[in-house]
């Protein structure tokens, strides 16, 4: 093992009535690298996202950050640990200019109630050029004026301005067009380099190998695998998302 | 909104921090593009308000006279309070129905409690009716984020029940005269012509104030601000603006009181609104509501809040239309007073489906529609003649709003 998990989940299980979402799962994050998770619709993954980003309780389990055992009950808390989720659709208002959204929540006030708008446009600026998202024109345009690709840079963008260090992205790619998405996985190869521990919830496969350290698979609620990018094959998932377990793995290392 | 601010393709930071104040072009070219696009702000309202007064005027020569100014300020005093209550609902995309008869309520409470047997001086008078006010708008806000109610449905059941509510306290006396001098004051009393200078020459340098202030602020931390020459004529356009209403209104009894309470709350709404957290937060929810909550803010409370300063802004505008007509009735908070309201913010440009708008919308839908009230009443037509060319304005302005958010959504800008 490389470098001990900043984010674990142990065993957490999560039911709506009689549909069981997710049974007694272990997941884990490390620092530097981007961890997959992938699976098949209803397979669980934004069910897990949900209880992480304090959305709604987890049933059982236990969640570990940096080795300590933590209660997650709000999007406050974990926000407040460093751990920022970014949503596909959900994550900016339309009608707000890209400041705002940047600082929503967690507006700079300067004076008893007054929002220190100058600040704000410097940090956002900034945090836009270290990440080289250079395609936004003005961070005083409303968001609705961007393009799919600008958006979500601006969100994850937002996620990072925070010294998080856990990064939760899901489905990034989704709605994006080529050189978007190119523009997005640059974005996180980024965020792994600068030491953050990245969560890449995807579809897509091909976007998984290129940027992925390890992929977590899961199936109707339960893990599968937890593999390791650099010696699996994108056929070896396919099956493990469709099919199960992976009775015999050539090549497969012991993570 | 004014800050165009553009990124270095190059991501050496150094032309993104070292930049200095925009070109005058630059302005002027993203003021005209934006236009193009579609984003015509309040330019079509204001142009609609001067085309209105000289329709009025070639109509009838006492229409742009220093007596008839005057009067349209003081008729349009409640209608725009109430609006700006009603700016900050819309904000959210919700509706609030019951601020007619919640201004009624407030404005009978008051009446009822300065007469002989209770006998309460007017401050306590107002500052309790108002807390009742207030606490309406709370009881709705509460009960439709608690039950996860439609507002239009809790505030229709408001609109039923404050009206009742009138009824029941004016009883059968019909109507309640206002006796105090100071409440009748506020929508009947001008300031002598020196304390009206006095007041424009104050708020220009407030308004100057601000404007320095933050320009030199945004100057010296290198971000990028609005050219100077452009400050400047923001500046003098206001000075002139207002010395010339001060001007006209000298000429005839001078400002209202209830005039500069209006600017009052202009100010502080859209100070409000746009400057802090509370007001950002009132536009994110009307934006996207699940982006508000997912970013940790108390959503309902902020909806509960909205509709406590709905209920409120009701609450001084009934105290100032029955201050201007000395007295309450039965009638009080009916007829298009909550219509009106909702049709002034709207025809300023807020937005029904939430998000966008701004507070000054409320008093320049109120100026249109209060100048259309006031120009017919001049040219004596019927009130069935007034509601028609009301309606249509209405749908005008809503046509225009539509139209350009069309073009803005071509243009990639919706």
């Amino acid at each position: 093992m490389a470098e001990k998990p900043l984010l674990e989940l142990k065993g957490v299980s999560k039911s709506f009535g009689a549909v069981q979402a997710l049974s007694k799962v272990d997941f884990q994050a490390i620092p530097g690298e981007v961890m997959a998770l992938v699976g098949d619709n209803g397979a669980g993954k934004s069910t897990m996202i949900k209880g992480i980003a304090g959305i709604y309780p987890f049933d059982e389990g236990e969640i570990y950050f940096d080795g300590k055992r933590v209660n997650i009950h709000s999007p406050r808390d974990i926000a407040a640990m460093g751990i920022e989720v970014v949503y596909q659709d959900l994550a900016l208002a339309d009608n707000l200019d890209v400041v705002a959204n940047m600082f929503l929540g967690r507006e700079r006030i300067r004076m008893p109630w007054r929002l220190d708008e100058t600040s704000m446009e410097q940090s956002c600026i900034e945090t836009l050029a270290s990440l080289a998202v250079t395609s936004v024109r003005s961070v005083r345009q409303t968001v609705a004026g961007l393009s799919g690709g600008q958006r979500q840079s601006i969100a994850v963008a937002k996620a990072v301005m925070w010294n998080s260090r856990v990064v939760i992205l899901d489905e990034p790619t989704a709605a994006l067009g080529v050189a978007q998405t190119r523009q997005v996985l640059e974005l996180v190869k980024t965020l792994a380099k600068q030491g953050l521990a990245v969560v890449l919830i995807s579809h897509n496969l091909h976007d998984i190998f290129e940027v992925a350290d390890r992929i977590t698979v899961l199936r109707l609620g339960e893990k599968v695998e937890e593999l390791i990018a650099a010696n699996t094959t994108q056929q070896q998932v396919v099956h493990a998302i469709t099919a199960g377990k992976l009775q015999h793995v050539p090549g497969m290392v012991e993570a | 909104m004014n800050d165009i601010k553009e990124i270095s393709p190059t991501v050496d930071g150094a032309r993104l921090v070292g930049s200095a104040s925009q070109s005058l072009s630059g302005y002027i070219n993203s003021y005209l593009k934006r236009m193009r696009s579609g984003d015509l702000g309040s330019l079509p309202i204001i142009l609609g308000v001067i085309v209105i007064a000289l329709i009025f005027q070639i109509l009838n020569q006492n229409y742009l006279t220093p007596r008839n100014f005057v009067n349209l300020i003081v008729q349009m005093a409640g209608i725009t309070t109430i609006a700006i209550g009603v700016v900050y609902v819309l904000l959210l995309g919700e509706i609030d129905l019951s601020i007619g008869y919640v201004s009624a309520v407030a404005a009978v409470f008051m009446t009822l409690r300065m007469r002989p047997p209770d006998g309460w001086p007017w401050f306590a008078a107002i500052a309790v009716a108002l807390m009742f006010a207030a606490l309406i708008g709370i009881v709705q806000g509460m009960i439709i984020t608690r039950f996860q109610l439609p507002s239009f449905v809790v505030t229709l059941a408001g609109f039923l029940v404050w009206n009742g509510m009138v009824l029941i306290l004016i009883g059968s006396g019909g109507t309640v005269v206002i006796q105090d001098p100071i409440v009748i004051g506020l929508a009947n009393s001008f300031l002598p012509s020196i304390w009206g200078w006095a007041v424009a020459v104050a708020i220009v340098a407030l308004f100057a104030i601000g404007r320095v202030n933050r320009w030199r602020d945004r100057q010296r931390r290198g971000v990028s601000t609005t050219p100077l020459s452009i400050m400047l004529t923001q500046i003098i356009a206001l000075a002139v603006l207002i010395g010339l209403a001060v001007y006209f209104a000298n000429r005839d009894r001078g400002v209202p009181f209830v005039g500069i309470v209006l600017l009052i709350l202009l100010a502080a709404f859209t100070f409000l609104a746009e400057r802090t957290q509370f007001g950002r937060y009132v536009y994110a929810i009307g934006g996207n509501m699940e982006a508000a909550r997912r970013a940790g803010i108390s959503v309902n409370r902020i909806r509960v809040m909205v509709f406590m300063i709905s209920s409120l802004m009701a609450g001084v505008g009934g105290i100032v239309l029955a201050s201007r007509l000395r007295s309450v009735d039965t009638a009080a908070g009916g007829g298009n007073l909550l219509l009106n309201s909702i049709a002034a913010a709207v025809i300023g440009g807020t937005s029904l489906f939430g998000g966008s708008g701004k507070v000054s919308s409320a008093f320049l839908g109120a100026l249109v529609i209060a100048s259309i009230e006031n120009g017919m009443g001049l040219l004596g037509l019927s009130a069935g003649v007034k509601f028609v060319i009301t309606g249509l304005v209405l749908l005008v302005a809503v046509l225009v709003d539509s139209l350009s958010r069309r073009s803005r959504s071509r243009s990639g800008l919706a």
